[in-house]
């Protein structure tokens, strides 16, 4: 319930300077001040970047689950209220849009020496920002479940349905399956997964008009629905957080959530028989495809364009000592896949390296693609509570998507 | 009152007025009229930890040029209030070509936005209003006969649904209503089916809503009729209780002629409060099946990223209409009253 509460509301961690003491990251004057999304790895990392910044730096972050419903808003004010945001190659696109973010060459080469080659996330040959961790959801599963019934470790989403039916006969319990499928971002995440998985692709090639009202893309809701009917019937109010609460709940035997989840699963918090139970496996592929149904994601540092050079200087040196500390790293090798050098990763890194390796997708990153995710949110509802057809659903996505694509002017 | 001292007593107010409602209003309406300038895409390579691929991004500075020439963006007319996301009157002559009966257009139309969002906002409106004045009354009539001792804490404890913030009231209501809340647990042994869910089906997340809309609004019209109780002429209700009136009579005959103008009152407030009903939906997680014309409007400022202002603005303009709509009879009634007692 605790984390719930965090994950609903804001939160706010801020300190206040304290005088006598220095900074390991050289942060002397500027105030920084982080958006950031909410979940246990940022919250590390930036446990790491405040320590970075030093007691006396004037250091705030805001973690939010509704980040990128804020960050434009609050970015393109001038001075902006944020002088950093952590972004993914998803929430990047719509600051990239605006302008919102600015080119980092200068301050990577004065202060990312640290920094691997493969961090620096270059847009038309400028670095724009610096990631720091590998992210992609995966399955999840307890072991003795599977054991007990004589399960094997599902591949395809197909033998996920098959084992998910197979504890639910065998009175294990009601709802052995869970996913993020709250109505919002996190629906249309599943789906995003599920068709990619499928082989499909969003758009008609080199235009913005939308193409989800095929063969695929109904395949891809089938598999959502059988998903959820082996869900908490309540799964269309479940985010991520609360997801992993019925998980440590011992309410479910499988799920697809995210590797960095590990961070809070895993930790000597709550029922250590479940956490001990609890085993991570590759994303399974489905419909017969080669390539998981998932997407590859990466986070890292962002830095607005309306905040002041010398904000931005601290913000980034702060960030990025972070980003290149092989410390931060190596005590936490399960919190995430961290891209900093000199990491070793930990046991939980596996799926995500197993996903690149099998060619699972990066999220798609074209500018209009969160318009098309937002339409994805709002309008599968209605056909994952069997009120509507697949194809009916997926012709209300593209409707709904060309009319504000329309008013965005994209189309 | 004469009107040149009339016109002084309410310049103050009908200036803020102009200032903080209407002028807001006309910058809606205006913003309502134009959509976006075109985004002028190019193509670059991207390279991030997974590989470098070629993509298209917005050319910032071709699009910032352009929106500098019309930072209103683009004129668009009526367009955006037409569209499927609104009016939809495109799609709603489509339906009613297309469908074979009746039931079959009800359906696409009820199925555009729009009109899902028009559809539970009126059902929480009139679900919510009557019972609200219902309740409001009988806990005033019953809270005014209690000893003068105890009334100031069961008052207290009465108006409480009011003061609880909307949000937070909604999230406990929320964790209650779960399966394994005490709300949630008690109505599944209650029923004996240990799958139910006050969250999962559309109609019980709508009876949820309704439930609180009516906890959280009867208190107002509660402490209304209370008021409103104390002017009640206590000649007219002896003389009653003298001539053998029974305590229903009374409060039928002399109580409720009394506070009529009052009941209209909270009515008129009631409906324009649960026209634009909108924290219950985030509160209870209610996106997917309950929308409102508010929560439409949120929805188009915080749609994933990108505020749709244009859009946004013409819903709010259809709400102000849906409003004076809905108020147009009690008002007109009103009025007719006023004009009968002069």
């Amino acid at each position: 319930m605790k984390k719930l509460l965090i994950a609903l509301l804001f939160s706010f961690v801020s300190a206040s300077a304290f005088a006598g003491s220095h900074s390991p990251c050289g942060v002397t004057n500027g105030s920084i001040n982080i958006l950031a999304n909410e979940f246990t790895t940022y919250r590390i990392f930036m446990d790491e970047v405040k320590s970075c910044a030093g007691p006396d730096a004037d250091f705030n972050v805001t973690h939010s689950v509704d980040h990128n419903k804020l960050q434009v808003a609050a970015l393109s004010a001038n001075p902006a209220e944020f002088s950093a945001k952590l972004v993914t190659n998803g929430s990047i696109t719509p600051l990239m849009n605006d302008g919102l973010i600015r080119p980092l060459d200068d301050l990577v080469a004065k202060y990312g020496a640290n920094l691997n080659e493969n961090q620096k996330i270059t847009i038309d040959g400028k670095i724009y920002a610096v990631a720091f961790m590998a992210n992609a959801q995966h399955l999840w599963y307890r072991e003795s479940i599977l054991n007990d019934l004589g399960i094997d470790v599902p591949s395809t989403y197909e033998e996920v349905i098959a084992a998910a039916e197979k504890i639910k006969a065998a009175g294990v319990m009601p709802n052995p399956y869970a996913g993020a499928f709250k109505s919002g971002w996190n629906l249309g995440q599943e789906f995003v997964n599920m068709y990619l998985g499928h082989g499909g692709e969003f758009f008609k090639s080199g235009s913005a008009q939308p193409n989800v009202n095929n063969e695929k893309g109904v395949a891809a809701l089938n598999v959502i629905k059988k998903l959820t009917e082996l869900s908490n019937p309540d799964f269309l109010t479940q985010d991520t957080n609360a997801v992993k609460e019925e998980w440590e709940s011992g309410n479910v035997a499988l799920m697809h959530v995210w590797n960095s989840g590990a961070a809070s699963l895993l930790d000597d918090e709550g029922d250590q028989a479940i956490k001990a139970d609890t085993r991570l496996a590759p994303s399974p592929s489905v419909g017969g495809g080669s390539k998981p149904a998932t997407t590859l994601w990466w986070d890292g540092i962002g830095i607005s364009t309306n905040t002041s050079d010398e904000n931005a200087e601290a913000s980034f040196r702060a960030l990025v000592g972070a980003a290149s500390s092989s410390e931060l790293a190596n005590d936490n090798p399960n919190a995430t896949v961290w891209l900093i050098k000199g990491y070793t990763p930990g046991d939980t890194a596996g799926p995500v390296v197993d996903a690149a390796n099998r060619g699972a997708t990066p999220y798609p990153s074209f500018p209009h693609m969160s318009l098309m995710h937002g339409a994805l949110s709002s309008e599968l509802v209605e056909f994952l509570q069997g009120n509507e057809s697949a194809e009916k659903a997926l012709a209300d996505v593209e409707a709904a998507y060309v009319a504000k694509a329309t008013e965005q002017g994209f189309l | 009152m004469p009107h040149k001292t009339f016109f002084w007593f309410i310049f103050p107010t009908g200036l803020a007025m102009i200032l903080f409602i209407g002028l807001p209003i006309v910058s809606s309406f205006f913003q309502s009229l134009h959509i976006e300038t075109q985004q002028v895409l190019m193509e670059v390579e991207n390279c991030d930890p997974f590989g470098c691929q070629t993509n298209v991004r917005v050319d910032v500075e071709a699009t910032d040029k352009l929106r500098e020439e019309n930072p209103l963006g683009r004129f668009n007319g009526f367009g955006t209030y037409l569209d499927r996301n609104h009016l939809a009157f495109d799609e709603i002559g489509e339906a009613w070509n297309i469908s074979s009966s009746m039931g079959e257009f009800k359906d696409i139309v009820l199925n555009l936005p729009f009109y899902k969002a028009l559809l539970f906002t009126l059902t929480f409106c009139f679900a919510v209003t009557p019972p609200v004045i219902f309740l409001g009354f009988i806990v005033a009539l019953s809270i005014n006969t209690l000893a003068k001792s105890i009334k100031g804490l069961i008052v207290f404890g009465t108006i409480l649904p009011m003061i609880v913030t909307p949000l937070i009231g909604s999230l406990v209501l929320f964790w209650m209503i779960d399966s394994q809340g005490i709300i949630g647990a008690s109505i599944q042994i209650l029923f004996d089916d240990p799958n139910l869910s006050l969250k999962a089906s559309s109609n019980l997340t709508w009876i949820t809503l309704i439930i609180y809309g009516i906890w959280h609004n009867t208190p107002f019209a509660f402490v209304v009729f209370y008021a409103a109780l104390q002017t009640v002429p206590q000649d007219p209700i002896e003389a009653a209780y003298i001539d053998g009136a029974s305590r229903f009579q009374r409060v039928r005959y002399i109580v409720i002629p009394h506070l009529y103008p009052v009941a209209t009152f909270i009515m008129l407030i009631c409906l324009m409060d649960n026209f634009r009903v909108f924290e219950p939906i985030i509160g209870f997680s209610a996106e997917g099946v309950a929308q409102s014309l508010s929560w439409m409007i949120y929805q188009d400022l915080r749609n994933e990223n990108k505020m749709l202002f244009g859009s946004a603005g013409a819903t709010s303009m259809l709400t102000i209409l849906g409003i004076a709509i809905l108020l147009t009879p009690v008002l007109i009634r009103t009025w007719k009253e006023f004009r009968t007692e002069r």
